[in-house]
């Protein structure tokens, strides 16, 4: 361990020497693809502007008093010890230029505030650690899906390289025309996270029981990442935010996709499901929504997350079983997954719980059975 | 003052204007214990201090550390998170407020003629109840799920998910705030009670108008946390939904009350820093302080501006439009008396006679450093600017600036400067300039590139990121590493003055005016001022 951190800190000032460690290291705020980036972009280099005169006028007299006024050099002491004109004037002058700082942040901030007259609106809704994305109003009004980190654990545990994006890219891209004014209403399920795009600067906090709304209008197409800015638990550092910006026609491509894919992912209620097919379907939801806090070998995290292998809610009556995952534990980070996941899925995943690991309850619950407990 | 009824005081009524070292320390532990003298009070609250700095240090050291590459090497996120909250909470209740209020022990009583503090009993409560509040606070590591990992702002709802090691913290907040209302107390008395005969409030030194001044803000904000966190407590345990919205409450609600009193709570912090600088840089200048009657109301107008200005932390939670001009209009105000303070300094300093022994050296480091972010305070008051900044790196570089470079190195100003008061002995000046370098350089290191990790985009509490964040963080950590070793070097310095310092004279810096310089003799005896001096 300490031979690899001494190792890794010769190779980055290596890296540093040589002076060629990343393509360009980003000094300032990203300029941005909307006008809530612009505002805050010519905002910042405005005031970096007024402050470098200030602290150079400032720091200039005194390393001139550092420099002149040194013992060592012979200086005596003056006496004095106050000036109401100065005085006055240091309290008056500042107040002015504070003036004129508020006055374009005044009118940036209006105009970055009006939510007004969307083209489309989104909701967004913030999981312990996934965000959720419904198209609410709009072209491709209905569509609705989930969107979670997609790097490898490998990669973060360093058994295989870190990609590009790494930590920064997701399994379903959030999908938005470019050049429309996209409303975001943003909520959260279980604690409050945060929804930020640097490159729209969208920063709006997700707060459970409450909805909150912002706005961008994308001027370019392109990749735009983001994360969650909001302390959220465990994996607070691991819910990235990828939205596409496309045009207008990729848009509408996407949307008839998106909803044929939504059909043919519809299952039929009332299908009875074999033990086989549904703890493989269970699996996947499981590794999805459940292996975050429970791990992969059911285990948990000791003292912060229970194991499901051996415990008595998981081998015990599925009605109870059911209800836990349908309505979550409050006070924990159990959440009400009812709300995110379908009939099946849960079904699925409860049916995976209850026959993996030393499980062998052999139950298979049913969607229909899940849809019961909902009432 | 009759308030003074001490156990090991005196017989009154001898008429000589000694300094009563007709009998001197008590020896052994329960002297510790016991004791009701402001100057062990004094001393335990600087060393308590100093332990949690070294603490809250360690977890600075576990951060950075895990963040020097991309990938979890060292700890798990659930771990570091918990060292995330437990080293803002360490560093500031525990570190930087005892820190300060060992200085006013120390030195109020000295500073106004009073030969204690005016309620020497709650004095020894106060510091006592500390240790208490930290064991407190550390045992939620070994209790079941682990201490808690909500940040130091400790938000809701959050908090209603964490273990047991969220109600011993709890209750370690309560204890600390306890401390701080007594101690409060005690300073307000014993400033307003016992100061000698002519010590008028406007003759007092800036560093006694400083702590007046905290004091009354502790008083009204330390309560308002123990607020917040008991309705935590009830949410958690008790049924009550104050911040549930599926109760019927508002987890915003939590972070308007704990605002309001964490942004005192900047203050609280730095101006008693201000205080111990206000007293250092007219010592070294040889000059009086400049606009002493104005520091006095800058001080008092920033104490009162920080009740007004609480969500500006909250920018981004969705308020108004009209609340986010207002909590920006009366943020930007602050920048007005705490620029005429920055004046004072510097006009101070104009004209004066200057040397630049370690105590002067901090409090120039603080001077330059502090103004650093107090700008990026003015960049983050601008709401669409910190739309973007907002619980990014930014924000952790810029209150670093303002709570270490501004009341850490106020702090090491402050020891150096009084050390050969307090001790008699004198530290080894070379140490403590090389101390003051290496400090200044490494902070800025770690500190400084956190800016720019914040303009990227980098938001602060997470323990793994996107490569294209390596370098700056790497930067960062090796800072970081030489910060913490600089700080044995104190320790060092320290150790070996008490141990075989040179004995200080009594003016030891030949610009320092206050009481304790030019009527008591180095070294101090045990009890001073029995008899109160004459002010002129």
């Amino acid at each position: 361990m300490i031979k690899k951190f001494g190792a890794s800190i010769g190779s980055a000032l290596l890296a540093l020497h040589a002076g060629s460690a990343a393509a360009a290291l980003q000094l300032n705020l990203t300029p941005g693809v909307t006008v809530g980036s612009h505002v805050a972009y010519d905002l910042h280099n405005l005031m970096m502007w007024i402050i470098v005169v200030i602290f150079v006028a400032v720091f200039a007299v005194m390393f001139w008093s550092v420099y002149a006024h040194r013992k060592s050099m012979g200086h005596k002491a003056a006496n004095f010890h106050e000036n109401t004109t100065v005085e006055l004037l240091w309290t008056i002058v500042p107040i002015i230029i504070l003036i004129f700082m508020a006055w374009p942040a005044t009118k940036g901030l209006l105009m970055v505030r009006d939510t007004s007259n969307p083209d489309m609106t989104i909701k967004v809704t913030g999981y312990q650690w996934k965000w959720g994305y419904d198209y609410i109003k709009g072209e491709g009004e209905g569509i609705s899906f989930l969107s979670q980190l997609s790097t490898p654990q490998d990669q973060i545990y360093g058994k295989e390289p870190k990609g590009e994006h790494y930590l920064l890219e997701t399994d379903n891209h959030l999908v938005v025309p470019v050049g429309k004014k996209i409303r975001v209403l943003t909520t959260a399920a279980d604690v409050i996270h945060s929804w930020f795009v640097p490159a729209f600067a969208v920063k709006q906090d997700a707060i459970p029981g409450f909805v909150r709304d912002t706005w961008f209008r994308a001027e370019k197409e392109g990749e735009y990442r983001g994360q969650c800015a909001e302390l959220c638990g465990k994996d607070h550092g691991f819910m990235p935010i990828v939205v596409d910006v496309v045009s207008a026609e990729k848009y509408s491509a996407w949307v008839a996709e998106k909803k044929k894919e939504m059909a043919a992912a519809q299952d039929d209620p009332n299908k009875k499901w074999e033990l086989a097919e549904m703890k493989a379907r269970g699996e996947k939801v499981y590794a999805a929504n459940c292996v975050a806090c429970h791990q992969a070998n059911g285990q948990g995290i000791k003292g912060s997350f229970p194991a499901l292998d051996g415990s008595k809610m998981v081998t015990g009556p599925a009605e109870a079983h059911i209800d836990r995952v349908l309505n979550g534990k409050p006070g924990t980070a159990m959440a009400a997954f009812g709300k995110q996941l379908s009939d099946t899925d849960i079904a699925a995943a409860i049916t995976y719980e209850r026959n993996s690991w030393s499980n062998k309850t052999g139950n298979v619950v049913q969607p229909s059975d899940v849809k019961a407990a909902r009432k | 003052m009759s308030a003074v009824i001490d156990n090991h005081a005196p017989a009154h009524g001898h008429d000589s204007h000694d300094h009563g070292d007709h009998h001197g320390a008590p020896h052994g532990l329960m002297r510790w214990v016991t004791t009701t003298n402001h100057k062990d009070i004094g001393t335990m609250y600087l060393w308590f201090s100093f332990i949690m700095f070294l603490v809250g240090g360690v977890m600075a050291l576990t951060i950075r550390a895990e963040l020097f590459e991309p990938g979890l090497q060292i700890v798990s996120p659930e771990f570091f998170n918990t060292m995330t909250t437990y080293h803002g909470l360490i560093m500031v209740f525990g570190a930087i407020m005892p820190a300060f209020v060992g200085f006013a022990n120390w030195l109020i009583p000295l500073m106004i003629g009073a030969p204690d503090m005016a309620f020497p009993r709650m004095n020894n409560w106060s510091f006592w109840l500390l240790p208490p509040a930290g064991i407190l606070l550390m045992s939620s590591f070994l209790l079941p799920g682990g201490a808690a990992g909500v940040g130091w702002t400790m938000y809701a709802p959050l908090t209603s998910q964490m273990g047991p090691g969220m109600d011993t913290t709890i209750f370690a907040v309560h204890l600390l705030g306890m401390s701080s209302i007594m101690g409060s107390i005690n300073i307000i008395t014993t400033i307003l009670n016992m100061r000698a005969p002519g010590m008028t409030m406007m003759k007092m030194p800036m560093f006694v108008w400083t702590w007046l001044i905290t004091a009354y803000l502790l008083i009204a904000v330390m309560p308002v946390l123990a607020g917040a966190v008991t309705m935590t407590l009830t949410d958690r345990h008790f049924g009550t939904s104050f911040f549930n919205a599926a109760g019927g409450g508002d987890p915003v609600l939590y972070q308007h009350i704990f605002w309001f009193f964490g942004h005192p709570e900047v203050y609280i912090i730095a101006i008693p820093a201000f205080g111990v600088v206000s007293q250092v840089i007219p010592a070294f200048s040889r000059k009086p302080l400049f606009g002493y009657a104005s520091m006095v109301y800058a001080t008092s107008s920033i104490a009162i501006l920080s009740f007004i200005v609480w969500a500006h932390h909250m920018y981004t939670v969705g308020m108004p439009v009209a609340g986010q001009l207002y909590f920006m209009y009366a943020t930007m105000l602050i920048a007005v008396p705490t620029g005429v303070k920055v004046f004072n300094w510097v006009a101070t300093m104009w004209k004066g006679s200057l040397t630049f022994e370690t105590p002067m050296l901090f409090a120039l480091g603080f001077l330059f450093l502090f103004t650093l972010g107090g700008f990026t305070g003015l960049v983050l008051s601008l709401v669409p600017v910190d739309v973007q900044l907002q619980d990014t790196y930014y924000v952790v570089a810029h209150f670093h600036y303002v709570m270490v470079a501004g009341a850490l190195f106020s702090a090491f100003a402050g020891v150096y400067f009084w050390f050969p008061k307090w001790t008699g002995k004198m530290y080894d000046e070379k140490l403590g300039k090389i101390h003051f370098w290496l400090t200044l350089v490494f902070f800025n290191m770690i500190f400084f590139v956190q800016h720019f990790l914040g303009l990227a985009g980098m938001p602060r509490r997470i323990p793994d990121y996107n490569p294209q964040f390596t370098e700056f963080n790497q930067i960062s950590t090796i800072g970081a590493f030489g910060f913490g070793l600089s700080q044995l070097l104190f320790l060092y310095i320290l150790l070996k003055a008490i141990k075989s310092g040179k004995p200080a004279e009594q003016k030891q810096w030949d610009g320092a005016d206050t009481l304790e310089w030019t009527h008591l003799p180095t070294p101090m005896p045990y009890h001073t001022f029995e008899n109160p001096p004459t002010v002129k």
